[in-house]
């Protein structure tokens, strides 16, 4: 099963340039695993000590992972995961 | 409705039901109108209730100098109340935001030192801090950590909705120093059982994100994740959207937060109609579309606009 993660500029470096990517996972932990395979280094940026990184926003289909199981938030065919740095809003 | 001052006409905005988008007679979607505020947005809140803390403190007297990091709203509002108070006024405010928002803080006689668009708020905030360090007795209100900026809502937004709303069900609100959802947020859950409170994250261009590297990142002291529900990421085609069926539909000129707002209340309402339960859906219309007119938001076809905001602030 595929599932289309954005990437944010500044994490590109790790994906050669490309602004979305696919993975497979049937959670969100097994995703970040999976496209740490092709994109060493990247769960790293995302993940530390099994959490969420503080400045790091993970949405599934518009909604903020925090507010579904974090890292356990399961995933269907056809997700959609966008990864953003956590910015000033006001 | 008489008042001793512009000041003192804070707040007491009208909440408006909004017949045409509310699904059914049991979920229902209220409006409430924060660009009936003194500067015409919600923001003059926070600002007031900012400044006459700093009163109270002792921090500010006639003569000092208000510094602020802001994208726009807040710095109207407090560039306005300094113009009474007698205070300075410095904004710091991204490059990427409207002219007209500039416009308004020079009228109200702020002077504006631009940050850069690349980084968005962050930037205005590290800016600011920097120019705090560099002049001690200019008071930095600092609306991402000031409690009286959620103090205000929990003392004022909060129990106008309740009492205009009793049998309210959701709360949604845009998401920017997170004052507005800390604020109603509590005050909401302290008294209507399984009260749901939703956030609506503005999700600009890439320019904005154009952090040089993740842990340049910013959350603000305000935020308590607990108050929350849950929280939507709303990118500016649906932003776009909602704003103008908001406009056609119920007559609304809203600015382009609210309709991330509308996006994500309409979200909640489907929820509600799926899962047979009632729904008194309430959600901040921030400010009036005034300041964003020169964006092109309102004209033209979705694409055209959208393409027009990139890269700009646009809540």
């Amino acid at each position: 099963m595929a599932i289309e993660v954005r990437i944010p500029t500044i994490l590109r470096t790790h994906t050669d340039g490309a602004k979305a990517v696919e993975g497979k996972g049937s959670t969100l932990d097994e995703l970040f695993a999976d496209l740490d395979t092709r994109h060493p280094g990247l769960r790293g940026k995302l993940v530390d000590g099994g959490r969420l990184r503080k400045f790091v926003n993970v949405y599934l289909n518009d909604e903020d992972v925090r507010f579904l199981d974090g890292l356990g938030t399961e995933l269907a065919d056809g997700d959609d995961v966008t990864i953003l740095p956590a910015v000033a809003g006001g | 409705m008489r008042f001793d001052s512009l000041l003192d006409s804070l707040g007491h905005t009208p909440l408006v039901g909004l017949p045409r988008l509310s699904p059914s007679p049991d979920v229902r979607l209220w409006a409430k109108l924060e660009d009936r505020n003194p500067t015409g947005s919600v923001k003059d809140r926070p600002a007031l209730w900012m400044i006459a803390q700093a009163e109270k403190d002792g921090l500010l007297a006639p003569g000092c100098t208000i510094l602020e990091p802001t994208s726009g709203n807040t710095g109207i509002s407090l560039a306005m109340a300094a113009r009474l108070r007698g205070y300075r006024m410095v904004c710091v405010m991204p490059e990427n935001t409207s002219e007209e928002r500039r416009q308004i803080l020079r009228m109200w006689g702020a002077e504006i030192i631009a940050s850069p668009a690349a980084g968005g708020s962050n930037e205005a905030v590290r800016v600011a801090k920097g120019l705090a360090a560099e002049h001690p007795d200019w008071v930095m209100l600092y609306q991402y950590g000031n409690e009286a900026n959620a103090r205000a809502h929990y003392e004022t937004t909060g129990p106008e909705l309740l009492a205009d709303l009793p049998s309210v069900t959701h709360f949604v609100a845009g998401l920017g120093t997170t004052g507005t959802l800390m604020g109603v947020g509590r005050y909401l859950r302290e008294r209507v059982p399984d009260v749901k409170i939703v956030a609506a994250e503005p999700r600009y261009g890439e320019l904005v994100y154009g952090l040089r590297n993740i842990d340049e990142g910013f959350v603000p002291e305000l935020y308590d994740e607990s108050v929350l529900t849950t929280r939507f990421s709303v990118g500016s085609a649906d932003a776009l959207r909602r704003t103008r069926e908001l406009l056609d539909q119920e007559g609304i000129f809203a600015g382009l937060s609210t309709g991330g707002a509308l996006h994500a209340a309409l979200g909640m309402a489907r929820k509600a109609v799926k899962a047979g339960e009632r729904a008194d859906i309430a959600f901040i219309v921030a400010d009036g579309g005034w300041k964003y007119l020169s964006t092109g938001a309102y004209e033209g076809t979705l694409e055209e606009a959208e393409s027009r905001l990139e890269g700009q602030l646009w809540a």
